[in-house]
């Protein structure tokens, strides 16, 4: 639970994308965290289960965060997030 | 038990806290691994020791080695050797080597300390979370074989230069038409002249 505020904040108060990517990481983790503690609880395995899904489910998207965080930084020479604010609307 | 579970949490915390409150990345990726570290540390005395060998493989091996290479790959030119005589500082890793150390205290306590029994009461064997695994959950194992198909051929494409090369030559005519009054909200293909052009002033190097 705090280390999902702590994510969410990081995600909230940064302007760097290595940053709010690795708040997002947090937050996966923290949730993570939650399905294996009540998965341990009761004593089933599906929280692990879920667990392992979340893990795909960040790999993914570290990659292609990570992919764009790169395309961005070639594009506008800075990681932040407001210089690529230029689609109007 | 208890006491060790208190002190990885309070680890994980006090850690996570460093990370958002860090300036330089790889400072914070630092802590971020320590973060992962102490949260497998929780799977581990939760009962869960194949969530914790999962989470150290793939996230604090796997996705961490990712960001580093990422922080590698958008190196900063010119500063990046005083950077790195900055990097090997003490007072920079000071701090990521005390918690990990109380880590790896608490590891050591649990190996020397608790016999080796076998299963504690409430442990959750890999097996079962593999039956599981493929039992009930065998349709989110093929969406997640899926999940990462698409997520490698997005990271291919998003990572492939000649993509890289259109884009930026649209935006750099985009930049250089602007007083035309070019729609905005498709780069790239802002109007049909634009594309007659594409087609013609690529330069004789171009792939």
């Amino acid at each position: 639970m705090i280390l999902f505020a702590l994510g969410t904040i990081g995600l909230l108060v940064r302007r760097d994308l290595i940053f709010i990517l690795m708040s997002i990481e947090v937050m996966l983790n923290a949730a993570g965290l939650a399905f294996v503690a009540a998965g341990a609880h009761w004593g089933q395995p599906d929280g692990q289960v879920m667990l392992i899904f979340i893990l795909a489910t960040a790999a993914a998207e570290v990659s292609i965060g990570l992919a764009l965080v790169l395309r961005l930084h070639r594009q506008y020479k800075s990681l932040d997030v407001d210089a690529a604010s230029e689609m109007r609307g | 038990m208890n006491s060790v579970f208190y002190l990885s949490a309070a680890v994980a915390i006090v850690s996570t806290l460093l990370m958002i409150t860090r300036l330089n990345a790889v400072h914070a990726l630092l802590y971020l691994i320590l973060s992962l570290l102490s949260v497998a540390v929780i799977f581990y005395i939760s009962g869960a020791p194949f969530a914790a060998g999962l989470e150290l493989i793939i996230y604090a091996g796997a996705i961490m080695v990712l960001f580093i290479f990422v922080v590698m790959l958008l190196n900063l030119g010119d500063r990046a050797t005083a950077q790195e005589r900055s990097w090997l500082k003490p007072s920079m890793w000071v701090g990521p080597a005390a918690l990990a150390s109380i880590l790896a205290v608490e590891v050591a306590y649990f190996l020397l300390h608790e016999p080796a029994q076998s299963l504690a009461p409430g442990e959750i064997a890999p097996k079962a979370v593999g039956i599981a695994l493929f039992g009930p959950y065998v349709i989110g194992v093929e969406l997640a074989s899926m999940l990462l198909t698409a997520a490698l051929v997005g990271a291919y494409h998003l990572g492939s230069r000649h993509v890289e090369k259109s884009e930026l030559r649209n935006v750099h005519r985009l930049a250089n038409s602007e007083a035309h009054d070019v729609d905005f909200a498709k780069p790239g293909i802002a109007s049909r002249d634009d594309l007659v052009r594409v087609g013609n002033d690529r330069p004789a190097g171009a792939p």
